[in-house]
């Protein structure tokens, strides 16, 4: 809340009224309604365009600006209402801050800015030094120590920003617009940085953007500011696929999708699945019984995926009088990590003869994304776009549904007549000419 | 204006006795506070007498070679070769111990306005309220003729160097002031957020970030309180300070060409290697050198 009779302004917000019938009063709200809780060790983003209050959302997170009413824990203290020292202290330790337009002193070194937070912590000059230096390597800015900020490119000197505020040492980082300021290339190469830092520092970051995109390819949660309110908080899959309201809805209208869903977004479980462990003749039951040319070959207990088997070599096998699959599993299976997007899930689909394997991080198999899926779920992206509503994606039937995440998970719809289209799957498997070379 | 003590005051024909107030008020105050200017007036005159026997006691080739040096050193070898020449002419025109009578009581002077100035400077950048009361009362020492302060700083301290050097204090002060709250706070907000954020007290703040990168606009300030003193040496010697205004008074009153062009001319000289010095010296501040380094 800026400007005159705050108070009384914050008693009529609270009683219902809105930030114009404040504006009478003059005083200016800019943040209203927030109320969010951020987990240790994620990224929390929070979107809205200039003037939605998120510039000051985030500067009341370490008290450079202070709420005229609400409170801001961090752990158990209250930010909001602690002395002068206190919050210093809080600064010091718990949170540092990443900021637009990087913030550096022009008159100090790279290596001595990225110490600059030690030097207020009161480290000593050596170990400071040596510290702000491992923290330009971690960024990769090894070597340009000792040049000054007005000799470095603006993607350099957001990184000596970020070189200060991890050096730092605290939990928390705060990062306001930090990637805005950038040109498109530095910026993506900036969200990738991070990315991978943060998956091995787990630092809790609060991340302001205005950027939609930046905020799907960053945040594990995303919160969507408008007019000082939080009118959503979800996943980006969430806020892309169930909009909280109009507002919402027509600002992620043009988001490219395929790189915001990932492969287990769309995956479907994978029906032809046979135990790695069992022997031929139960694998060629278990084939015939489901109508299928091929199948995944999965361990029983731990569920990971081992390969594919084919139904000539399994007959083979049979024929042969083999014991076990092992001599028929073709370990070569199109596989793709669950959180691949479905951007880069398309090169891959188009090569294999098989429904992609989806798997976790230790080959599990998670489900499949058969390319029929893919394509559906891109054409139901299209619709979407065309039409600005996701009712479209009901009127489209069977095809539409696998974009939304819930089908993901769930089983074939009755009406839809989900069984031909999986035949359809394997129908195409079947006639791709490797598979016939095998015959 | 004097004006005679009226018994009652008639809205038609208006008399306020304001000069007689202000000399009232002004003499409790010289009489109350006597000991204390007694106390400024040796300071100050003995400040100024060791500083211009610093100045004027080495032969003046000596202190012109000081002065090259100096100029080489925050400068370059052709302010030094102006320097030699310049300080030679004035030497030549038999100006030398005035001229070294005027620096003395500028360098004196522009460095009491600037200690004063600076630090309100600040306060005025960091509080509101300071800003609202010192701007109006900057405007009035600026806009008050500056023989004005000459009278009462006469009466304090009598004829000599002393009041001639307050008034210009006075006179000189307000851009110093201006200039400094200006430069605090147009030191970019997000930097001097960074340092809050880090954790930094406000007099880290103050002395880590907002003084260097002010420290450019705050020379041209000095460079601006070093210059009105330039101004103010004429009027000063109308009180005594003697120096090269003294030389111009004495010219004009015997309506001597010669004697008033050299003295001036010599004036224009302190001018311009004070200025290029003070401007050089602002150049070598630690963030503009910092800008300036190239591969």
């Amino acid at each position: 809340m800026f400007g005159r009779k705050a108070e009384q302004a914050v008693r009529q917000l609270e009683e219902g009224a809105t930030s114009e019938d404040v504006a009478r009063l003059g005083a200016t709200a800019a943040v209203i309604d927030a109320s969010f809780e951020v987990e240790p060790g994620e990224i929390f983003v929070v979107m809205g365009l200039s003037g939605s209050g998120k510039s000051t959302l985030i500067r009341m997170l370490n008290g450079l600006w202070k709420p005229t009413a609400g409170d801001v824990y961090i752990g158990d203290t209250n930010i909001a209402h602690v002395n002068d020292a206190e919050l210093r202290q809080v600064r010091k330790e718990k949170i540092s801050m990443v900021f637009q337009h990087f913030a550096l002193l022009p008159h100090r070194t790279v290596v001595q800015n990225a110490a600059y937070a030690l030097d207020i912590q009161g480290v000593e000059k050596d170990e400071r030094l040596t510290r702000a230096s491992e923290a330009l390597e971690l960024v990769g800015l090894g070597g340009w120590d000792d040049k000054f900020p007005s000799q470095l490119s603006g993607g350099m000197k957001q990184r000596v920003g970020l070189a200060r505020a991890l050096a730092a040492g605290s939990d928390i980082m705060l990062m306001d617009e930090a990637f805005s300021a950038l040109d498109p290339l530095i910026k993506r190469e900036m969200q990738d940085q991070l990315s991978q830092l943060q998956s091995s520092l787990n630092k809790t970051i609060v991340f302001i953007t205005h950027d939609l995109n930046e905020a799907m390819r960053l945040g594990d949660r995303i919160a969507v500011m408008r007019a000082g309110r939080i009118v959503q908080i979800g996943t980006a899959e969430e806020v892309l696929n169930d909009p909280a309201n109009d507002y919402v809805a027509q600002f992620v209208a043009d988001v490219d999708r395929t790189r915001v869903l990932t492969a287990s977004s769309v995956m479907e479980p994978a029906q032809y699945v046979i135990n790695a462990n069992s022997g031929p003749r139960e694998a060629q039951h278990t084939m015939r019984e489901k109508q299928t040319s091929a199948a995944f070959a999965v361990g029983r207990r731990d569920n990971k995926l081992h390969g594919v088997v084919r139904d000539t070599d399994v007959v083979g096998a049979v024929n042969r009088g083999d014991t076990t699959l092992e001599g028929v599993i073709d370990p070569k299976v199109a596989s793709v990590h669950q959180d691949t997007y479905l951007a880069d899930l398309f090169a891959q689909s188009a090569e294999s003869p098989l429904p992609l394997a989806v798997v976790d991080d230790d080959k599990h198999l998670m489900g499949v994304v058969p390319r029929v899926t893919l394509l559906s779920a891109m054409a139901s992206i299209a619709s979407v776009v065309h039409a600005g509503e996701e009712a479209a994606v009901d009127t489209t039937g069977g095809d539409g549904r696998t974009s939304l995440p819930e089908n993901g998970t769930t089983q074939l719809q009755p009406d839809a007549g989900p069984a031909v289209g999986r035949l359809a799957d394997y129908g195409t498997t079947a006639q791709n000419p490797t598979e016939v070379d095998r015959d | 204006m004097i004006r005679t003590e009226s018994e009652s005051f008639d809205p038609l024909d208006p008399e306020l006795d304001v000069g007689n107030w202000i000399r009232d008020a002004y003499d409790w105050f010289t009489d109350t506070f006597q000991p204390v200017l007694d106390g400024i007036d040796s300071a100050l005159s003995w400040a100024f007498d060791t500083l211009f026997d610093v100045l004027s006691g080495p032969p003046f080739l000596v202190m012109i070679a000081i002065f090259a040096v100096l100029g080489l050193i925050v400068r370059s070898w052709q302010f030094a070769v102006f320097t030699v020449l310049a300080f030679y002419l004035i030497a030549a025109m038999g100006q030398w111990d005035g001229a070294m009578q005027t620096l003395a009581l500028i360098l004196l002077a522009a460095t009491i306005a600037s200690s004063l100035a600076v630090p309100l400077g600040i306060w005025a950048a960091k509080s509101q309220t300071v800003s609202q009361i010192v701007r109006p009362v900057l405007d009035f020492m600026q806009t008050m003729p500056a023989m004005v302060y000459l009278i009462p700083t006469l009466f304090a301290f009598g004829i000599g160097v002393v009041p001639g050097m307050i008034s210009t204090v006075i006179f000189a002060m307000p851009p110093g002031v201006r200039f400094t709250e200006l430069a605090i706070r147009q030191v970019d907000s997000e930097v001097v957020e960074a340092g809050q954020a880090f954790g930094a007290p406000p007099g880290r703040i103050l002395r880590q970030i907002q003084l260097p990168l002010a420290l450019p606009t705050i020379m041209a300030g000095i460079n601006q309180v070093i210059m009105l003193s330039l101004s103010m040496v004429v009027l000063a010697a109308l009180v005594g300070s003697g120096g090269l205004g003294g030389e111009v008074v004495a010219g004009l009153n015997a309506l001597s060409i010669p004697r008033g062009a050299e003295a001036g001319l010599a004036v224009v000289v302190l001018a311009i290697y004070l200025d290029r010095s003070v401007a050089a010296l602002a150049d070598r501040a630690p963030v503009v050198r910092a800008s300036q380094v190239r591969e």
